[in-house]
């Protein structure tokens, strides 16, 4: 299931293909980075929706100039403690000006809602049965941050200087 | 000292609202031990030998006696009366329930206290000097910065889920008092030709079993643009360090794999990527937070220093404390005291509630409200007038306070080590203890010297560092223990080699007694022992130690 920060469920919508699975003309499919490196413009010139499977040791700068082309990327936690994905959301987000859905995969848990939503992720995918009534509270368990991210939260050190004046 | 504003106040009642809810989701069972831990370790909760240990942060060392008094509350009301002082700077309490962290949490956040990030993979406490705004010899005070640091250290988004932990140090003075050369990075504070404020920045030091001193990145990083100079180095320590082993997922592995300079090659090139105007440092901003720094109004009028002198020549135990644990004030009339958590035969570090109490009321009373806390795990009064130092002393003295043993033989820096730590694999404190009663009656012969020992190759104790340093090791169920001579912290910072073949428990003071010995017969007028052991080699020690080959 895929939660969102008004903290619905909904079934994935998307296909996420195997590396070996053919292209299907018009449903949306995501594909993996090692795919997406070897097939670039076949996959590009279809009608559907294309998403991109981005392992947490893939550079998000060899993706840049292609960010347009892609309505979802997904990110992979393979341990919730493995933070790699949150530098390569960032980067995606602030950097290179991702627009699209950025979704979290993997071990993917309540207490870290909050950080992924502040990286730019903005769906996660859950395991139903862990989640409960309150997930959705966790991304307002703060409302005071100390750093600028990829949200667009106020920080302390603005909100400071704004008042100063 | 600093004080929170609204913005800090309301992030420590949430932080404990958010943490009493996830110990509620662990008690009802929402949460596995697996997931809860990274939780709990965020909050500085570890579980040890015989109960939780909580790790309480003291940002780069800074207390005033309402923290104190309320340090000393917790350790009377939630665990057994004492606490245990770290090389960190932070005080760690070792019986403590599970249940009652929620509302240790809010005691803390009362007083503009936390234990947020004193354990886990992200940014642990920013440390500085114990002497920062009172030290003649420095360029300026450290304390804004570690205070920015820490702020923007705090729960970042990006970087809570690092390889590993990560030690941040900032010194701005001659002499580095804050050991920055063995931390994650370090900050020297500088002045370039134009005057303007910035910082040398140095990266991968660390001890534990793969021990490096830190090497220079950047020489001179203007002060605007620190953060996002500190936000480029962890990111690229977040993308690239390593995460397929727990003991080489330190920067410092990091850097050595790739080599000092393509690291700092790789950092610079995703500082001049990166938006560096957005977590750009005005000037103004600094200044704001400085004020909260600006020194205490000074008592500048004359000072009966006769009367001093006349207590230094009629009380010996008196003149002893004045010349090790006084150290000058830049303004006149004043001194800094250092208060010795190190009374020999007690364990290092260890501070009961009366004590805490106590400081408190000294603090009050003579030094403008304010303490702290040194990495060599003593107190200290930053600004007490001279007249008052002889009623001072006698006070500290009459509380088991009063030991005149800083910098010298018997002011050990030790880790709690296996009667405490779940990690350790030898006792540290019994050892420290048969050290300092064997040396006190030598410790004017031998003067300036330091032993440093840690129960386990994490080196909480920075026995690297040490002149001597003592390692425990388990062998085949003995604990043994391992030398190390020459280690050195500071700006001589130099990380100690191993001698021989590790003593057992009971040769351990002999052994120390031996080098030390050696060490007293060999240097040359005022040498300190790395210099002698710098000039004559580890022959002469290894033979005394182990006899003639």
């Amino acid at each position: 299931m895929v939660l969102t920060e008004d903290g619905s469920l909904s079934e994935d919508s998307w296909r996420h293909l195997g590396d070996d699975e053919a292209l299907p003309e018009s449903d949306a499919v995501t594909v993996s980075f090692a795919r997406w490196k070897k097939a670039n413009g076949e996959l590009h010139a279809r009608n559907g929706k294309l998403g991109l499977r981005l392992p947490n040791d893939a550079p998000p700068e060899e993706v840049a100039p292609d960010l347009g082309r892609f309505d979802l990327i997904v990110l992979h936690f393979p341990k919730f403690t493995d933070g790699r994905a949150y530098s390569q959301a960032r980067l995606l987000r602030a950097r290179y000006g991702y627009k699209g859905e950025l979704r979290a995969s993997g071990n993917v848990l309540r207490d870290q809602l909050l950080f992924m939503r502040r990286c730019g992720f903005n769906s996660f995918v859950v395991d139903e049965r862990a989640v409960r009534e309150d997930w959705a509270k966790a991304f307002g368990e703060f409302d005071v941050f100390y750093q600028g991210a990829a949200d667009s939260r106020p920080w302390v050190m603005r909100q400071r200087m704004k008042n100063a004046q | 000292m600093y004080r929170y504003d609204d913005f800090d106040h309301r992030f420590v009642d949430e932080r404990v609202a958010q943490y009493r809810d996830q110990v509620r989701r662990r008690l009802a069972g929402q949460l596995t031990e697996d997931e809860f831990r990274p939780l709990r370790l965020m909050n500085g909760l570890y579980l040890q030998l015989h109960a939780y240990m909580l790790r309480i942060a003291i940002p780069y060392g800074m207390l005033n006696a309402t923290k104190l008094r309320k340090l000393a509350h917790i350790t009377r009301k939630y665990d057994r009366g004492y606490g245990h002082f770290t090389t960190r700077q932070n005080l760690q309490l070792h019986w403590i329930k599970l249940e009652d962290t929620p509302d240790i949490l809010a005691e803390l956040a009362s007083v503009e206290m936390h234990a947020i990030q004193t354990s886990g993979n992200s940014f642990r406490n920013t440390t500085t000097d114990p002497f920062a705004g009172v030290a003649a010899d420095e360029i300026e005070d450290p304390r804004p910065y570690a205070e920015i640091i820490r702020q923007w250290a705090t729960l970042h988004p990006e970087f809570s889920f690092l390889p590993r932990k990560f030690k941040i140090a900032v010194s701005s003075s001659k002499e580095d008092r804050a050991a920055v050369k063995m931390h994650d990075l370090g900050l020297y504070l500088r002045r370039n030709e134009q005057g303007e404020v910035g910082f040398e920045v140095l990266v991968g030091g660390g001890l534990g079993r793969t021990p490096y001193l830190a090497q220079t990145i950047k020489p001179f990083v203007a002060r605007r643009d620190l953060l996002s100079y500190l936000e480029a180095a962890l990111r690229v320590y977040n993308r690239y360090g390593r995460r397929d082993n727990l003991y080489k997922s330190r920067i410092k592995i990091l850097v050595h794999s790739l080599g000092v300079a393509k690291f700092t090659e790789e950092v610079e090139a995703e500082w001049l990527a990166s938006d560096r105007e957005a977590v750009a440092l005005p000037d103004t901003y600094v200044s704001e937070i400085a004020s909260a720094f600006t020194p205490p109004s000074y008592n500048r009028a004359p000072w009966d220093e006769a009367a001093v002198q006349r207590a230094i020549a009629s009380d010996k135990a008196f003149a002893r404390w004045m010349k090790n644990n006084v150290f000058p004030h830049k303004v006149p009339g004043h001194a800094v005291v250092t208060i010795s958590l190190k009374e020999v035969g007690k364990t290092p570090g260890d501070c009961s509630a009366e004590q805490m109490d106590l400081v408190a009321e000294l603090a009050d009373e003579l030094s403008f409200g304010e303490a702290r806390v040194a990495y060599e795990q003593n107190l200290v009064l930053p600004h007490v007038r001279r007249e008052a130092l002889y009623g001072l002393w006698k006070r500290l003295d009459a509380a088991g306070l009063g030991s005149s043993n800083i910098g010298q033989v018997t002011d050990i820096i030790c880790c709690p080590g296996l009667d405490y730590c779940g990690l350790a694999t030898a006792r540290s404190i019994p050892v420290a203890q048969r050290i300092a009663r064997h040396m006190a009656e030598k410790e004017d012969l031998v003067g300036k010297f330091n032993i440093k020992i840690s129960g386990c190759i994490n080196a909480c104790g920075h026995h690297h560092l040490g002149h001597i340093g003592l390692l425990g090791v388990d062998k085949n169920g003995e604990e043994v223990y391992q030398i190390t001579l020459g280690g050195d912290a500071g700006n001589n910072a130099a990380i100690g080699t191993i001698i021989g073949p590790a003593v057992k428990s009971d040769d351990v003071t002999r052994a120390i007694d031996t080098l030390i010995g050696v060490y007293t017969n060999l240097r040359q007028g005022e040498e300190t022992f790395p210099e002698t052991y710098r000039r004559v080699g580890t022959a002469p020690f290894k033979e005394a130690l182990y006899g003639p080959h």
